[in-house]
């Protein structure tokens, strides 16, 4: 049996590097788009200023980008590395929006992202304009397929295993492309990385209007991330996430876990404002409960229900006891004893084999589990209620603080007087750190509501690690951390520095510090 | 469209294409960072050279990037294995290859001669340990790895890092080091000028001469003594296999095989020999054009070697010979396969058009005059 250390080892060192990844990527993804609208407006008005903007801004894009492409490279390998009956049991399928990522996204991205930085004394305004929408859109293009990828992990739809090979297998390609789950995912993370994009130009613009520097500079780029910002920020609310829960087991028991929904309430269920989730006694304490407002949320409709845990947990018991009587016909079709009847028998409950290996965790054979095993199986269906909650409500709160900073942002920019007012631009200075906090938790919410399964009802995360040693994934972790860390420290320390120096970094002459350079000079 | 056998047989070819396309592209922008800090004596000079690769090696990486796609889409039990099995020489890749995106971006955004010369050796670290590794990988191939597979396809590989150091497989890195640092020089001959270009020509005669005589040694070493394998017949290539059914015997003829059985694969070592040798006389007549063209061979020729000598086998075991991996069955499914080779067929020639499209539009020469004129603008 695989050790519970290398497993444990091995999920930190996923989430650590995959949220590290995504600190820099919905940055990328959101000021791909800005770069290129203000790009578009330099060619339509020929101002100089918009591509001072593009150059500036861009700067700060590229110290970001390249954390991004460092930390990505891991990404790509580790399913390999630390994950690798995963990378065999499903690879069939989860590789393949990899590879198409890979020719269709990463290739365009990044060939056009060197023309992007050093192409502009050697092409036409609107070939540099085109280059700079081919970054945006491949960088766009990238989400969408890993984003395929991580739905077909939620909701596995278009494959079926094959006993013959022991993995799952593609069945419906167009299924996979058009998973629901994924759609949803898409949309509501670019929306989620626009949002980052302009919070970032917002809240730097409104420390340099503070400072009463680079006035207009500041100003136009106030001004399109704070119209930008606005109708990001409504699309990702609009198009949550959660509306993807009601598909399948898992999404379902995640969208409990979120709630701390014990009992299946009637529809429409409260939401829960507050709360102190209790999973061992299965209840909430000092819970404060809005109604209606959850069955809203989750199902968009006031007459779906929402089940809750207990259900669900009776619920999963029946279909590991289902996923038992499959391993025990999957043994027989493996040693050779291929009959018609085994495979028929076999196909009937196959659906279920993948909750019958949730009891490897218990007994290599789990043919042979005991009814306290199937008990506790049954139990770590459920992911930790108190994680799901509160990063739930985490990610949801900064996302309507950041609503409430755009509707006035905007509003401020249409009347022409967001200089005038201080404590609107201290409040979109103090927010910068809203959208990093909204997309981690959010992918709390999405990847540990998924446990305890790497593919959700088909292959449990205990399943899919690699064999190697504690020591082993011990030493890569450390590694990770520590050169990621240093790593981090020092774009930090680069981004802080350019974005106190503003404009003035791209050493045109015409930006605040140079301007006093000047001065001085002509005063000496 | 095709059937199984074929659209395995096309896989084969497509990751050699995809690794050909990387050693071709990156290959020289690792070559010329493994060369910078010798070859550049000035922070201009190493500008320079920086600069000249500064707009492609991002797109270049996504070679490496998409072959390791690739890999897992179409041999996902390859890609499975191979990188758990060698964790930490890939981690080792890895890190080496983190210094690269950051090492470009950042390098010369403060004027701090430190941290320049800190970037640098990064830079060198990440251009010379990946070149050097993946050789080492390869030779490591040949000598089979020691992993087994069992009943439910869960990998175990029962050797450590330094067991990779076989003497024949640190050769292999001899090998790939020497050939990507011969195209790295190659290419900063064709986009440089004064010292830096003379240096570079010195070194691409080196790294020449290096490969020439590594290539030759391991070629007689494979011959002499390396015993490979061999696959029964009567294997149902068409079909879904299980890589644990299949005979696999272990022989002295093993990797030679197919070079008795097809004599036109030859041209793939003779390839490697011309290429080097074409590269050592475009650095000696001062021709950097023939001299990348003869190290772009060069890679062709060699990657081909390894990958005919190997065939049908891409990750053979040293412990359980019928655990090896071979082109067969340790493949994705039919319609997996037939996917992805339609969306390869129509986007690699496109990838292809814009790549050189931006290749052309950033060519020329850099000089010490265009980096001082722009302290802000390159990197």
């Amino acid at each position: 049996m695989i050790s519970e250390s290398v497993v444990d080892l091995s999920r930190l060192q996923f989430a650590v590097t995959a949220m590290y990844h995504f600190l820099f990527v919905p940055l990328t993804l959101g000021l791909a788009f800005l770069l290129a609208i203000m790009e578009s407006v330099y060619v339509m008005t020929g101002k100089q200023v918009y591509k001072d903007m593009v150059k500036f801004w861009g700067k700060l894009f590229g110290i970001n980008f390249a954390l991004g492409v460092t930390t990505g490279l891991t990404m790509e390998f580790q399913f390999g590395t630390n994950w690798a009956y995963y990378s065999h049991y499903v690879g069939d399928i989860f590789g393949a929006p990899l590879a198409i990522e890979g020719m269709m996204a990463f290739f365009l991205e990044s060939t056009f992202i060197g023309l992007f930085f050093f192409g502009w004394d050697r092409l036409s305004r609107v070939q540099h304009l085109a280059v700079t929408w081919l970054v945006a859109i491949g960088s766009n293009m990238s989400a969408l397929w890993i984003l395929i990828a991580n739905g077909w992990m939620q909701n596995p739809v278009g494959a079926e295993f094959n006993f013959e090979t022991m993995r799952m297998e593609l069945t419906n390609f167009g299924a996979l492309l058009f998973n629901p789950v994924a759609q949803v995912k898409f949309v509501h993370t670019v929306s989620a990385g626009y949002v980052t994009g302009a919070v970032f130009v917002l809240a730097i613009s409104s420390y340099y209007l503070l400072k009463k520097r680079d006035l207009a500079f500041a100003r136009r780029s106030f001004a399109i991330a704070a119209v930008f910002g606005l109708a990001s920020t409504i699309s990702v609310i609009l198009l949550g996430d959660e509306s993807g829960y009601e598909i399948g087991d898992v999404q379902t028991t995640k969208l409990a876990a979120i709630e701390a929904e014990w009992e299946t309430e009637p529809a429409p269920a409260a939401f829960t404002l507050f709360g102190l989730p209790n999973q061992e006694q299965q209840r909430t304490d000092y819970a404060v409960k809005i109604p209606y407002v959850m069955g809203i949320i989750a199902t968009r409709s006031v007459d779906k229900q929402v089940m809750g845990i207990k259900d669900l947990i009776a619920h999963h018991e029946v279909r590991i006891r289902n996923g038992m009587i499959a391993y025990g016909l999957l043994e027989k079709l493996r040693h050779g004893d291929k009959s018609e009847a085994n495979i028929a028998a076999f196909n009937e409950v196959k659906k279920d084999l993948g909750y019958g290996l949730l009891l490897k965790k218990y007994t290599p054979s789990v043919v042979d589990a005991s009814e306290a095993h199937i008990k506790q199986a049954s139990l770590d269906t459920i992911p930790d209620v108190f994680t799901m909650f509160w990063s739930f409500r985490a990610m949801v709160a900064s996302g309507f603080l950041m609503l409430v900073l755009f509707v006035l942002a905007a509003w401020a920019s249409i009347k022409r007087n967001a200089e005038n007012k201080p404590w609107l631009l201290r409040f979109a200075v103090c927010s910068l750190p809203l959208p990093w906090i909204a997309a981690q938790t959010g992918w709390v919410v999405a990847e540990h509501g998924r446990q305890p399964w790497s593919i959700a009802e088909v292959l449990p995360v205990h399943l899919s690690t690699s064999s190697l040693s504690a020591g082993d994934v011990m030493g890569s972790l450390l590694a990770l951390i520590a050169f990621y860390s240093l790593l981090l420290v020092i774009e930090m320390y680069l981004m802080i520095k350019f974005a106190r120096l503003g404009p003035s970094s791209l050493h045109t002459g015409r930006y605040h510090f140079e301007r006093d350079a000047v001065a001085h000079t002509v005063k000496a | 469209m095709f059937d199984y056998e074929t659209l395995k047989l096309v896989w084969w070819v497509l990751i050699g294409v995809l690794l050909i396309g990387f050693a071709l592209t990156d290959g020289f922008d690792m070559g010329a960072m493994a060369l910078m800090p010798f070859v550049g004596k000035t922070d201009n000079e190493r500008r320079v050279a920086i600069n000249t690769i500064a707009p492609h090696w991002d797109g270049n990486q996504v070679w490496f990037i998409t072959a390791g796609g690739a890999l897992f889409a179409a041999w996902p039990m390859v890609y499975a294995v191979a990188f758990s099995g060698l964790y930490w020489a890939m981690l080792l890749v890895l890190f080496a290859l983190f210094c690269r995106p950051v090492g470009f971006d950042y390098r010369s955004k403060l004027e701090n001669q430190k941290w320049r010369n800190a970037w640098d050796w990064a830079l060198f670290t990440g251009g010379a340990v990946p070149a050097l590794l993946f050789g080492v990988a390869f030779g490591n191939l040949f000598l089979g790895l020691p992993f087994r597979l069992d009943e439910l396809m869960r990998s175990s590989y029962e050797g450590s890092f330094f067991g990779l150091l076989h003497p024949f497989a640190l050769l292999a890195g001899v090998v790939s080091l020497s050939m990507l640092s011969m195209h790295g020089g190659a290419w900063l001959m064709l986009r440089t000028d004064a010292d830096l270009h003379a240096r570079s020509r010195v070194a691409t005669r080196l790294c020449a001469l290096v490969y020439l005589t590594a290539f030759a040694g391991a070629g007689a070493w494979l011959v002499a003594s390396i015993p490979g394998l061999t696959l029964a017949d009567g294997i149902n290539t068409g079909g879904a296999i299980n890589p644990l059914s299949k005979q696999v015997a272990v022989g002295n003829a093993g990797w030679l095989a197919n070079y008795s059985h097809y004599p036109l694969t030859v041209i793939a070592p003779v390839l490697g020999f011309v290429g080097a040798l074409l590269a050592l006389l475009g650095a000696q007549l001062n021709r950097a054009g023939v001299a990348f063209l003869g190290s772009s061979l060069a890679i062709v020729g060699t990657i081909c070697t390894a990958g005919f000598a190997l065939f049908p086998f891409v990750f053979p075991s040293s412990l359980d010979a019928a655990s090896s991996l071979t082109v067969w069955d340790a493949v994705s499914s039919q319609k997996t396969l037939g996917i992805l080779l339609i969306v390869a067929c129509i986007f690699v020639p496109l990838i292809l058009g814009y790549t050189l499209w931006c290749y052309t539009r950033m060519w020329g020469r850099l000089t010490n005059k265009t980096i001082e004129a722009n302290p802000h603008g390159l990197y």
